[in-house]
């Protein structure tokens, strides 16, 4: 079957794959959207804080023999306690000035992160298996289905959604919001605001540390792995609107979509299309297409 | 004074005008090597810090055994796979640190621009990372001499040998740039020629991560056997990515540029049974092994093909300097063409005019894990291919040096 000469089967097949790439935006650009939403730092270590869940999970599991289910758990706790030190001992001074000051760190912090792996493993990478439970796959009839991707947008998307849960429908989540909002009131009404940014900071790192994770059987675990990623990442967010929550989840899953499609019509454009769109929403909508401006 | 004596002295008055003599046509009385190379970029592993090791290893072994009249020194620098670093390191050594040779040169790009400036400061250039042909076609000079491989040797190589094995219906995974379309042009060429068809194309952005969507098309080709036209970690992510979509193994991968380490970080389970083409596999021979071991034991990890030409490279440049008793680019040149090469790395070498350093190159199997006897036990030796047949004949040169 074709529809304006493209196979359903291809369409199908490279729709899906897009789903799966757009779930990494989606939880990549979500870490991102949180901590610029709270404390007003770009974080250009979100690639490299990727990279490294990749790589805690690797030497958990070559060096202690720690599982791939425990590493999902572990790894974000490891990387998201780091998270956790920068936030106190480095971003904590910067907040009263420039954006540009946040965003001049964390991609000196991403450069330091990146060297020392690098140093470390080399350039080449490890292989990290598929976890046996999810290994194989299944032949959906257009095309055939590896298990652990599946796996990676049911994960991926339980974890989005239960954080937008988290923050638009729980307490902590309105204090997040209020802290957002007006942090000297919400100060002022005996909410630990500090302690609040610290936490903020820590789960946005953790949640790239699970996108790590997730993606160390896809990828080669490498150095470098989320230095590539990280730009289109920063796309989808400034797509998105900065600091939205559900819209960067949208637009993450939406993004993968419509690279998939460029995929089947034109494979070349396919890493540029995300900034084509960008520029087009920039001209169009300048705040993003779910920020307010 | 006895006549005995007027000899003994007059020998050793012309002993130390020999070598006084040697010195002086030595510039400075020391030949300076300059490793420009990637030591922190997707290069670094397979040429990098180990390039720079195997150079002072070369230096260091000359030394000891061929005892040197002149001194050897080495300066290294990050090119980070960028032209105009390179040409601007390339330049101030040339120019104010009075470096000889500019050596390694990974990446086509950063190789053509520092020959460019090897040309015009009259010194030598010479590559053993660069894979392109162009360096010794379009853009070959009487400077530069190309030692370990190139596009058209590993085409000839995995290409001819998977289509003459049946191999016959190909498709092509290709890296969008000039590289990646050269080595799918050369590729297909040779699958054509030996009776096989190229069924289609697609192209992936470079650097790229995820290839499953390019793989799919690949797969609904219903090729048998995709051609991987990249290099380094692309074609690490698409081997790994091809097992996970079942592309593999009903359909086979041909590696058309890939290193001992791109198996080592991949493992055997996703790469066993794939062909490639080598010039230097360090499990080959006795005297392989026994220098292997000795890089090994200070990089811990087994040498490329790029580094141990590039030992091997620069221990053939200092017997040049020392044969011709000379650093002066044009007297080196041609002793280093004249001189046929046979070492553990190389056999049947020899420098053509046209820069290309030719010697036989090995058509290897990766093996299945289960036959895999010890650490870094992973190819078997297929076929050596003779130097003669391994390279682009002269009769196809585009080189303007090459009268025809």
């Amino acid at each position: 079957m074709e529809i304006f000469g493209i196979s359903t089967a291809l369409l199908g097949s490279q729709l899906l794959v897009g789903l799966i790439n757009g779930s990494f935006y989606a939880i990549l650009s979500l870490g991102l959207a949180i901590i610029f939403g709270l404390l007003n730092i770009i974080n250009f270590a979100h690639g490299a804080q990727y990279m490294m869940g990749a790589f805690v999970a690797w030497i958990a599991l070559t060096r202690f023999g720690i599982s791939y289910w425990a590493a999902l758990i572990v790894a974000p706790l490891i990387v998201g306690a780091v998270g956790v030190l920068i936030e106190r001992l480095m971003l904590r001074r910067l907040y009263k000035l420039d954006h540009l000051y946040g965003l001049l760190l964390t991609f000196g912090l991403a450069l330091i992160f990146e060297g020392v792996f690098r140093d470390q493993f080399g350039i080449s990478g490890e292989s990290y298996e598929v976890p046996e439970l999810l290994s194989g796959g299944v032949d959906l009839g257009f095309m055939f289905l590896p298990i652990y991707r599946g796996w990676v947008i049911i994960a991926s998307l339980t974890v989005c959604f239960g954080t937008w849960y988290m923050i638009e429908r729980t307490k902590l989540g309105a204090y997040l919001r209020a802290g957002t909002e007006n942090s000297a009131m919400v100060q002022a009404l005996g909410i630990n605001v500090p302690l609040l940014i610290t936490f903020t900071y820590g789960y946005g790192v953790a949640l790239a540390a699970f996108a790590g994770v997730l993606a160390a059987p896809i990828f080669q675990v490498n150095p470098l792995m989320g230095s590539n990623l990280i730009i289109v990442v920063f796309a989808v967010v400034v797509i998105g609107g900065m600091g939205s929550i559900m819209g960067s989840i949208l637009t993450g899953l939406g993004l993968g979509l419509i690279e998939g499609l460029t995929r089947v019509v034109y494979p070349e454009a396919s890493s540029v299309v995300v900034f084509v769109i960008m520029v087009i929403v920039l001209l169009v909508r300048p705040a993003g297409l779910f920020g307010k401006s | 004074m006895t006549s005995t004596k007027l000899k003994m002295t007059a020998c050793a008055a012309a002993l130390a005008a020999l070598s006084f003599n040697a010195l002086a046509q030595v510039s400075g009385g020391s030949v300076k090597i300059g490793v420009l190379t990637d030591l922190s970029g997707t290069y670094s592993d397979l040429a990098g810090s180990g390039a720079v090791l195997a150079t002072q290893m070369a230096i260091d072994d000359f030394i000891a055994k061929e005892k040197p009249s002149f001194k050897i020194e080495m300066v290294s620098a990050d090119h980070q796979n960028k032209a105009d670093i390179a040409s601007n390191k390339a330049r101030e050594w040339l120019e104010r640190e009075s470096v000889d040779t500019v050596t390694e040169l990974v990446t086509t790009s950063t190789a053509l621009a520092v020959m460019k400036v090897a040309k015009e400061k009259d010194r030598i250039a010479i590559m053993n990372g660069p894979a392109s042909t162009p360096i010794t076609n379009e853009q070959c000079n009487d400077v530069s001499v190309h030692y370990t491989y190139d596009t058209y040797a590993l085409a000839n190589g995995t290409a001819k040998a998977v289509t003459q094995q049946g191999g016959k219906n190909w498709f092509f995974l290709t890296a969008d740039y000039a590289f990646g379309h050269a080595l799918e042009k050369d590729s297909s060429a040779v699958v054509t020629a030996n009776g096989g068809k190229v069924l289609g194309s697609v192209r992936h952005p470079f650097p790229g991560s995820d290839f499953s969507s390019f793989l799919l098309r690949a797969q609904a080709s219903g090729a048998q056997v995709i051609g991987l036209a990249n290099a380094g970690a692309d074609t690490t992510n698409a081997i790994k990515q091809a097992a996970e979509f079942g592309v593999t193994p009903k359909q086979s991968l041909a590696g058309l540029l890939m290193f001992i380490t791109d198996v080592h970080a991949l493992g055997l389970k996703p790469t066993q049974g794939m062909f490639l083409t080598t010039g230097f596999y360090w499990d080959r021979s006795d005297e392989t092994r026994a220098w292997s071991k000795r890089f090994y034991d200070k990089q811990k990890k087994m040498p490329t093909m790029v580094q141990a030409g590039q030992y091997s490279s620069i221990y053939h440049y200092l017997k040049a300097v020392k044969a011709a008793g000379s650093d002066d680019t044009a007297k080196v040149m041609a002793m280093m063409k004249k001189t046929p090469i046979n070492d553990f790395f190389a056999r049947n070498g020899q420098i053509r005019d046209d820069g290309r350093m030719v010697h036989d190159m090995y058509l290897v199997q990766v093996k299945k894990p289960t036959d895999s006897r010890y650490p870094w036990d992973y190819y078997t030796i297929k076929a050596t291919i003779p130097a003669a047949e391994a390279f682009q004949p002269l009769a196809l040169s585009r080189c303007p040096l090459i009268k025809k």
